[in-house]
């Protein structure tokens, strides 16, 4: 059966025609941007104008962009780097502030730490909403402000959409010179993303998720840090991150990066709009489903909706509600496939047999409200008959 | 059948919602796309039944591995079927798993496949799959479930009775049976044909090794397995008067009529081998004696259950005892919540725990559990068991 509805732009969305341009234009062309010669110079050329781009749609200087593989490589790149550089300039330095929030990512990264690299983690306590809140961070520092490594918080929740106080969080770190890296892989394209005036070290954001190419991201970074490098070769990209850049994706992923802050603002309206409407119609049907994530529209991604179904399995709902065409997540971190409770509800000090029933809806360019009105109409039905299957 | 896939299924008589459990093997994967092949609509689905499945089958033997939930999920993408991975994980530890190590701990000898069909594929499994809305469970086994002439579904042994796996489904009830589809059970095919069948429908399992032993031992050490969750504690071997031959690790660690490893030092007086003949969890003793000490002429079964309505006086069936058994003659008498049976000839390695199934010609007629034995020759130490 064709997809009749997608709510699944959070876990990547459409290429825009555009960027989709860009790449085939630049896909039958030669040119490693490390050669000397012409050919390099011109694949050079577009890589250049390619950072220059993006630095301008985030509000960072053009040598602040280092090109990564996307999003799990900018954040295990920001977190494993600037531990193990900070911790070589002063071995005291190994407790890791993290929120629990965060995406697999960088939450994986930070237990590896743990267990491989002496790291003493500190997970920051979150309200119910998920969000750090600026006091526990500067609480938690003051314990002795000296042994921190570094601090990292997500700009917002990939699963409940909340959206994480970054620049008041970075602004109490500096205050202890301490750099703190964000995850803003759902915020660019959705909220006002300025790496300058946010005041951090380090920004992971990714190509797909804007309407970019997959297999492209970045890692922006302040010109003062230097973390120890994943990878070691040919010393591209500040060397920090060796390897040849894919110059029709990273091309395609600046056109994208440009539009989606171009287009943010009437994006972010409009999207929100329709997650109104969204959360209006699945309220109207299932009066006893739980909105989890800030109910503050100003406190939660426009895209986002994210639900807890009492009495019902998440998988359950997927498989039902994909049966009739609709694209959802539930929300939450496989392995083999197998959902395991949401760690962020549980975080937000979710019951956790309400953590088992989740839908997360994600909204993006190509939504519709007739996609919105087909879930209005699957979702009564499949919520009465995953309750009757209840929980195995 | 016709091998090759259809570009457009047929539309069967009745155009079922089928649920396939695919473990990643050959057989529930051929299953799936048979089911599919027949028209019917069918989803995919790989059971997750360890809580930390290993990442690759290196060293693991069956179903329960990341990768062969990977196999299972190319498989649909090939049949081109929805598919899904459920977490029963808990279910199974509960009803399977724990099981089988406390029936280990009381001197019985559990199979662990009979309690899966009866509590996980044909209980969690089912009940979810027919509340979300499902016809019917669809798995790889070789069995066939026919309808009888007053409409009742029968289980009948497969086709090819050297694959026949009926026994393992013997504990399936009427209701069970109405929403069961064994798609491999009625044709004559040979494994090597299940194979070429396979390879022919694109499927990438057509090479893959059969499953053996018991999926949640990763590495086929039952002993080892069982030594780490119940320990192990000295206690003796004994002859049939009550002499002590030498040592063991654990009564747990015995089955009736195993031969091997019993390490005893020194030969029994008549030069024959020994036999464990019986194990005491109470006193932690094993008895050991030589084979005509096993013939067992009568037996007492628990937990019957049946496949239709269960009969009602006793009768001429034959019965198989274990997995990879023959036939034997019986007369099985039904009682309240008991099955009596008398062996024609006395049998060997009849072992409490395992299941005993009744069959009438190829039918199925039911199941129980062994509780008890009757011996040909009552063992001098103990009385009964």
């Amino acid at each position: 059966m064709a997809d009749s509805a997608y709510f699944d732009h959070a876990a990547t969305t459409p290429m825009l025609p555009e960027a989709v341009r860009t790449m085939t234009a630049h896909l039958g062309v030669t040119g490693n941007a490390s050669s000397l010669h012409g050919a390099g110079r011109r694949a050079r050329r577009t890589v250049e104008e390619a950072r220059e781009a993006l630095a301008a749609a985030l509000g960072a200087r053009p040598s602040e962009v280092v090109f990564t593989s996307g999003g799990t490589e900018s954040d295990n790149l920001a977190v494993k780097g600037l531990y193990w550089s900070r911790r070589a300039a002063d071995p005291a330095r190994t407790r890791v502030l993290a929120s629990p929030v965060e995406h697999h990512a960088v939450l994986d990264a930070v237990y590896w730490l743990a267990d491989h690299e002496g790291a003493v983690v500190e997970w920051l306590p979150v309200d119910t909403y998920g969000r750090v809140h600026p006091e526990a961070l500067r609480e938690a520092i003051a314990r002795d402000p000296s042994n921190v490594a570094l601090v990292t918080a997500m700009w917002a929740n990939n699963e409940i959409g909340t959206i994480l106080p970054v620049a008041e969080l970075a602004a109490v770190a500096a205050e202890s010179g301490i750099p703190m890296h964000a995850d803003a892989v759902q915020a660019v394209g959705q909220l006002p993303v300025d790496f300058a005036a946010s005041g951090l070290a380090a920004l992971t954001l990714t190509s797909h998720k804007i309407g970019g190419p997959y297999g492209v991201g970045a890692l922006l970074l302040g010109r003062e840090y230097a973390p120890t490098p994943l990878l070691h070769g040919g010393g591209q990209e500040r060397d920090v991150r060796s390897g040849t850049l894919d110059v029709p994706a990273v091309a395609a992923f600046a056109t994208a990066a440009g539009l989606a802050e171009e287009r943010r603002a009437g994006f972010a309206a409009d999207v929100g709009g329709l997650r109104d409407a969204l959360i209006d119609s699945i309220r109207k049907v299932v009066p006893e489903a739980v909105l989890n994530g800030d109910p503050d529209p100003a406190g939660r991604l426009p895209a986002n909706a994210h639900f807890s179904f009492p009495g019902c399995e998440g998988d359950s709902l997927l498989l039902l509600l994909d049966a009739q065409g609709i694209a959802c997540s539930t929300g939450s971190a496989c392995t083999a496939g197998v959902a395991q409770p949401s760690h962020v509800l549980l975080a937000a000090g979710a019951d956790p047999e309400l953590a088992r029933g989740t839908l997360r809806f994600s909204l993006g360019h190509t939504s519709t409200e007739a996609e919105v009105a087909a879930l209005a109409e699957a979702i009564g039905p499949a919520v009465d008959r995953a309750r009757s299957a209840g929980l195995t | 059948m016709d091998a090759t896939p259809a570009a457009v299924p047929p539309e069967p008589a009745t155009r079922l919602r089928v649920l396939a459990a695919m473990s990643g093997g050959v057989d529930s994967a051929v299953a799936a796309a048979r089911a599919a092949a027949a028209g019917h609509d069918v989803t995919g689905v790989h059971l997750a039944l360890s809580a930390n499945p290993q990442s690759f089958r290196t060293g693991a033997r069956g179903c329960c591995t990341v990768e062969d939930s990977h196999d299972a999920r190319r498989a649909a993408d090939v049949i081109g079927i929805p598919f899904y991975v459920w977490d029963l994980a808990e279910r199974f530890r509960e009803d399977v798993v724990e099981d089988f190590v406390a029936e280990y701990e009381a001197g019985r000898t559990p199979n662990p496949c009979l309690r899966c069909n009866e509590k996980i594929k044909f209980a969690a499994l089912l009940d979810k799959a027919l509340a979300l809305g499902f016809d019917a469970v669809c798995t790889g086994h070789y069995a066939t479930v026919v309808r009888g002439a007053d409409g009742a579904r029968e289980l009948h042994r497969a086709s090819d009775e050297a694959k026949d796996q009926s026994y393992v489904l013997g504990v399936l009830d009427q209701r069970q049976l109405a929403h069961a589809v064994f798609p491999l059970g009625d044709t004559l095919t040979t494994k090597d044909e299940i194979r070429a069948e396979a390879e022919q429908r694109g499927l990438a399992v057509a090479r893959k090794p059969d499953s053996h032993d018991i999926c949640f031992i990763a590495d086929g050490d039952t002993q080892g397995f069982l030594a780490d969750r119940l320990g192990s504690s000295e206690g003796e071997i004994l002859d049939e008067s009550g002499a002590s031959l030498g040592t063991h690790d654990g009564a747990h660690g015995f089955t009736i009529g195993q031969r091997k490893g019993l390490r005893i030092g020194h030969p029994a007086p008549d030069g024959k081998p020994r036999y464990v003949l019986d194990i005491s969890p109470v006193d932690n003793t094993v008895t050991v004696g030589p084979a005509e000490s096993l013939d067992v002429s009568a037996l007492t079964a628990v937990r019957p259950r049946w496949c239709g309505t269960a009969p009602a006086a006793p009768g001429r069936y034959t019965a198989q005892i274990r997995a990879h058994g023959g036939e034997i003659e019986v007369i099985a008498e039904p009682g309240e919540d008991e099955l009596r049976v008398r062996f024609a000839e006395p049998m060997r390695g009849v072992a409490p725990g395992q299941a005993i199934v009744l069959y009438d010609g190829t039918r199925v007629v039911g199941s129980a559990t062994i509780a008890t034995t009757e011996r040909t020759r009552p063992l001098a130490s103990q009385s009964g068991v």
